[in-house]
């Protein structure tokens, strides 16, 4: 048990420590610095991989920062579905981190301290269960973001960063606003303790708890990059580096997973007055913004954007199954997460290869030269392609067939079929025309000498976590039934109150 | 006094949002600025106005204030001071990198044209 004790910190505290040794490491050979955040972002693999074996039986550990007792102290609280988003984040990491190794971190400095302070951020609002704290780590990540979204500098970077960190600092002062009524009205800031106090609003206060849910939701979906609020996405990860856009496909993610917590424990079925606050929102802003990233997926006029938008996309039916909010869309939806995840980070880095190695065409949709290793960049193209289009056999299809499934007693059933139908075959069609474009329709150029393939290095991150999307498959049926277990979890907030409040005892 | 603080903080949010959706960087920071210090003050004010009285425990007491709101608006003001400095040094490298102070990168007369 004593060991067992402090395991929900660590995975906060270790990126941390990471971070201020690498601060102090800055001046050291770069070998050194690369060796301690590779090895501080692996030790994360296992420790996630601890916490998912500690929450698969339906455990909620609780951890009392300072032994302040709930509600009056911070807990972390690891349960299935933070277990499973440390799991997510920290294989992402690893890759990203690989690829950035092979080079872009020397781009500017201090990479890796702004990189495992990401993680930190990342860590911590997955495992907080306090709402004041939620919003302390998003200032993380999101501090840490802007340094890495601008690592590197040039004109677009800069001109896309200063939208990104407005909006986002925006979005901060909202979140504070929410949480500030929140408080006037409950008088607590623990989420556990906030459900208890939300369910028994008065009439009085009923309007205010209201707007400031909704408050919280349009800051939620503003970092999910959910319509009207994604316009930022695409420019932001087009431009940035090709590792920090891949650890950002899990950056939209949070946004997702703070919706599917506070909604699920605040304002879900058992919260009396405010139950279901969100019903008549989610879905149809989903539905709308799943067409529109898919449509932006299609006029893209470069790989990257190209993928930007599918990460728009992806978060529409992620947010969709959240919307539907029945056990089996919520399963679906959590199958659904880590693949967009590292699908859509695959890509990424792949469209940074394909760029790299094209030379001056980069990755615009142009004819350009034949490139040399284009038989491997393909294979690994169409896989990771076929992956986020959803087709058969990989997890894409999966998570949709079980979200399409989940939706047949829904009264949306006809909005979503049509829609995830009709966007899975505009995606299609999308990626097709971008592969055989980058592919097929080449010229023969006049110094193909000058290009070079890449490198086995560049591609062993793309494979490996093409093999993670591969892995999704193989494991479905156990992965599956923990998603379901997880739904199951959150449709039942009274466990996780008891497991909060009952600690206070 | 609660009508007088609503009234300050609906204006520094007002003020805040207008300059937060001019064209040039100056006025957004310093339109972020406003509204960073409306929500400190909103988040101040949410452990009600009270005159006079103590925020934590003594024997003289005849009541409290909440301390609470007091500890959470530090933080945000640490956070937000961290910020605006953040902003401002990305908004100087956006006008030395795009060579000039618009959001979006436009020269002025294009700006008057779009």
């Amino acid at each position: 048990m004593n060991g067992l004790m402090h395991l929900p910190i660590l995975p906060v505290i270790l990126p941390l420590i990471a971070g201020i040794v690498l601060l102090a490491l800055r001046n050291a050979p770069l070998r050194l610095q690369r060796g301690v955040s590779l090895v501080a972002t692996l030790a994360l693999v296992p420790l996630a991989i601890a916490l998912v074996q500690t929450a698969s039986d339906g455990t909620q550990l609780v951890y009392q920062l300072g032994n302040w007792v709930a509600p009056y102290g911070i807990v972390l609280v690891v349960d299935r579905l933070a277990a499973w988003m440390l799991l997510t984040t920290s294989l992402l990491a690893v890759f990203a981190l690989l690829y950035a190794i092979r080079g872009s971190d020397t781009e500017g400095r201090h990479f890796h301290v702004l990189f495992q302070l990401q993680l930190f951020g990342l860590n911590g609002a997955f495992l907080t269960g306090d709402l004041f704290n939620l919003f302390v780590f998003f200032e993380i990540l999101l501090l840490a973001s802007y340094g890495l979204l601008l690592h590197g500098g040039g004109r677009k970077r800069v001109k896309a960063g200063l939208h990104y960190v407005v909006i986002n600092l925006v979005g901060s002062t909202l979140f504070l606003f929410a949480v500030g009524t929140l408080y006037g009205v409950t008088g607590t800031l623990n989420m556990a303790d906030l459900a208890v106090k939300l369910a028994a609003t008065p009439p009085d206060n009923l309007a205010l708890v209201q707007s400031a849910g909704l408050l919280l939701f349009a800051v939620f979906a503003l970092k999910a990059a959910l319509l009207p609020l994604y316009l930022w996405l695409p420019a932001a990860y087009a431009h940035t580096s090709a590792p920090v856009a891949a650890l950002f496909a899990i950056m939209t993610k949070v946004g997702a997973y703070s919706i599917l917590r506070v909604y699920a424990l605040m304002f879900g079925d058992d919260a009396g007055p405010v139950a279901n606050l969100l019903d008549p929102w989610l879905a149809p802003l989903a539905l709308a913004t799943l067409t529109l990233g898919m449509l932006g997926a299609v006029a893209a006029t470069a790989l990257r954007q190209q993928v930007a938008y599918l990460v728009v996309a992806s978060i529409g039916s992620l947010l969709l199954a959240f919307g539907l909010g029945t056990r089996d869309a919520i399963a679906a939806g959590l199958y659904y997460l880590p693949h967009s995840v590292f699908a859509a980070a695959a890509l990424f880095l792949l469209a940074d290869s394909i760029g790299r190695t094209r030379g001056e065409f980069t990755d615009r949709f142009e004819s350009g030269p034949e490139m040399p290793g284009a038989r491997v960049l393909g294979g690994l193209f169409f896989v990771a392609a076929a992956a986020i289009a959803g087709l058969p056999p990989l997890s894409g299809f999966l998570g949709k067939f079980m979200l399409l499934k989940a939706a047949l007693d829904s009264p949306l059933l006809p909005w979503v079929w049509s829609v995830v139908l009709a966007t899975g075959l505009a995606g299609m069609i999308a990626l097709a025309r971008s592969g055989s474009l980058l592919f097929y329709r080449t010229h023969s150029p006049h110094g193909p000498a000058s290009l070079t393939p890449p490198t086995a290095v560049a591609l062993a991150p793309v494979a490996g976590l093409l093999l993670l999307v591969a892995g999704l498959v193989i494991w479905a049926g156990p992965l599956s039934d923990y998603a379901s277990a997880t739904a199951a979890q959150l449709l039942q907030p009274q466990q996780y109150i008891e497991a909060v409040l009952g600690a206070a005892s | 006094m609660e009508a007088l603080i609503a009234l300050v903080i609906g204006v520094l949010t007002a003020g805040g949002v207008f300059l937060a959706l001019r064209g040039q960087t100056f006025p957004v920071v310093l339109g972020l600025t406003l509204m960073s210090y409306a929500v400190n003050l909103f988040l101040f004010v949410m452990g009600r106005l009270a005159i006079g009285v103590p925020p934590v425990i003594s024997a003289a007491a005849e009541g409290y204030t909440d301390p609470l709101p007091q500890a959470l608006v530090l933080t945000a003001i640490v956070i937000s001071f961290g910020m605006t400095a953040f902003v401002i040094v990305l908004a100087l490298k956006a006008r030395a990198e795009i060579g000039n102070d618009h959001v979006d990168g436009l020269q002025r007369d294009e700006d008057r044209n779009a």
